[in-house]
């Protein structure tokens, strides 16, 4: 190559784009969520979190976002220290990560088509009929340009779910954030929701973050997967990797048995002298 | 721990007070940047004024026709019924208009924006509002502070209106007081100040309710119960304030 190509002097981007470093979390008052949690997304690949309910996915999520921060540890997007960022710059963060939330999180007083155009009409000037290709063509990606006029009370999980999919690609993100995409979907909308993830990730290269507890979907289209459990990483590796796993709780978690390391029960006293305790007279 | 709990409560109130001034402190160094996106303001003056049209005009003229009988009955008794016009100008637009409108507002449009913004924090929409880089504090709350803020007087105006309307229909279609002493004592004796102090006060209760509404709803537990529970601080607090601010601006203006 020409040595006065300016292509050459172009430095490559970092490969990872989200590192997070032993971070501890906890509310008062509460068990810990995160004891030393570390794990990186790489650029251009899926990355799929991982864990039984209430092991904190969505917390690390919220962590990565800056919507919260942890006591211990750290978290960098893009190569800069979240907790460091101020709102100025925790916003010039968020503009260029998308997230789709569990339920969709659309504006209810608008209708499908603004609530696509929302964060174009909120941080541009676009002309109208520039914004308006715009937002039908990011429909059409997702299936959905013949119900923009549709309001999201009259939707169904699965189209809400692909709207809100459709608005968190309108700003053209980098970084894909998906908190459980997959929750409450009939199988014919988890496989479309799964398509949009692989082609958005293998057309447009950007990066995807995935956190779910729905394992055989997410080993399908994951490049790395963790597995949280009990604060920790239990986990890592290639879902192949992870389904070859010996560690008692990752084969409780990906065979989907009832009872293990994670317990079926809540802790609680002992059944028998429960009820024994009940039974006998005051 | 019995003496330090009396304390402890004080210091909460205290803590409350100080997270109400701070969030008004934010909501007004946001109003500027609203105020650039007035259509979304004209929306919230529609919501929280045209939409409580019909029951300020509805109240303001039962109050009026209730004053015109209660004043003329008071009245008569020395003789001087040709003053009922400027009894019921006077009660309504210094003190029954802007009270009674504020706590109207409170009970329909409050009520209405806590509920909605707190719904729409249970819903994750304030949520992802953040993580789409747009402050909910602009967006959402600054605009519905405004536009309570501007129909609180337009509605009191209108209130006004309508019960010195009501007055008249009573007073003079019913009772018989004579129509060019019922408008020309009016006229005469309402002077400028009289309007002014009931414009100061409408103001004051419509930043006051309003403040209060969006300060509930954006605070609420993210819950149907939390909700339900913001919505009801938001009326109570609501009416209590607007008592006492009255009580406050009545005294400032003698």
């Amino acid at each position: 190559m020409n040595s006065n190509d300016p292509r050459a002097a172009a430095p490559e981007p970092p490969r990872t784009v989200v590192d997070v470093r032993d971070v501890h979390y906890a509310v008062a008052g509460r068990p810990p969520v995160f004891q030393g949690v570390s794990l990186t997304a790489e650029r251009g690949r899926i990355t799929a979190i991982m864990g039984p309910s209430g092991t904190g996915k969505t917390t690390l999520l919220r962590l990565m976002m800056g919507a919260i921060r942890p006591q211990r540890g750290s978290i960098s997007v893009f190569g800069r220290e979240v907790a460091a960022l101020g709102r100025r710059e925790l916003y010039a963060m968020r503009r260029r990560v998308g997230m789709l939330f569990q339920n969709g999180a659309l504006l209810t007083d608008l209708d499908v088509f603004e609530n696509v155009a929302f964060p174009v009409r909120e941080h541009t000037r676009l002309p109208e009929p520039l914004l308006r290709r715009l937002v039908l063509m990011k429909l059409q990606a997702v299936g959905l340009r013949g119900a923009a006029g549709m309001m999201p009370s009259t939707l169904s999980g699965g189209m809400a779910r692909r709207v809100a999919l459709a608005r968190a690609i309108v700003m053209d993100p980098e970084v894909l954030v998906y908190d459980e995409p997959f929750v409450g979907l009939d199988p014919i909308s988890m496989g479309v929701i799964l398509r949009l993830i692989q082609a958005l990730n293998a057309t447009l290269g950007i990066t995807s973050i995935v956190v779910s507890h729905d394992v055989r979907e997410l080993a399908a289209i994951a490049h790395q997967s963790y597995l949280l459990s009990g604060g920790r990483v239990a986990a890592a590796g290639t879902p192949a990797e992870l389904s070859a796993a010996a560690a008692p709780v990752v084969r409780q978690f990906m065979s989907g048995a009832a009872d293990g390391p994670v317990p079926f029960h809540y802790p609680a006293p002992d059944y028998h002298a429960e009820l024994l305790r009940e039974g006998s007279p005051a | 721990m019995r003496l330090a709990a009396p304390f402890e409560r004080a210091a909460g109130s205290v803590q409350r007070v100080g997270r109400v001034a701070l969030f008004f402190a934010q909501v007004l160094g946001q109003c500027g940047p609203a105020l650039a996106q007035p259509r979304y303001i004209v929306q919230q003056i529609y919501n929280a004024g045209a939409r409580s049209l019909v029951i300020v005009m509805l109240c303001g003229l039962f109050v009026g026709m209730v004053l015109g009988l209660q004043g003329y009955n008071l009245l008569q008794r020395f003789g001087s019924e040709s003053a009922l016009g400027v009894a019921a100008a006077l009660g309504l637009v210094k003190e029954l208009g802007p009270v009674i409108t504020a706590l109207l507002f409170a009970g329909r449009a409050g009520t209405s924006l806590t509920s909605e913004i707190g719904l729409m924090r249970a819903t994750d929409q304030l949520a992802a509002m953040e993580m789409m880089a747009v402050d909910p504090l602009r967006r959402v709350v600054a605009p519905r502070f405004l536009g309570g803020v501007i129909a609180m007087p337009l509605l009191t105006a209108i209130f006004d209106g309508i019960g010195i309307y009501g007055s008249q229909l009573v007073g003079v279609g019913l009772l018989g007081v004579e129509p060019g002493s019922f408008w020309s004592q009016m006229q005469s004796a309402v002077e400028s100040r009289d309007i002014n102090e009931g414009l100061v006060k409408s103001l004051c209760f419509g930043v006051a309710c309003s403040l209060m509404a969006v300060y509930q709803g954006y605070h609420a537990e993210p819950t149907a119960a939390g909700v339900g529970l913001a919505t009801t601080r938001t009326v109570v607090i609501s009416a209590v304030l607007t008592l006492l601010l009255d009580y406050m601006l009545t005294a400032a203006f003698l």
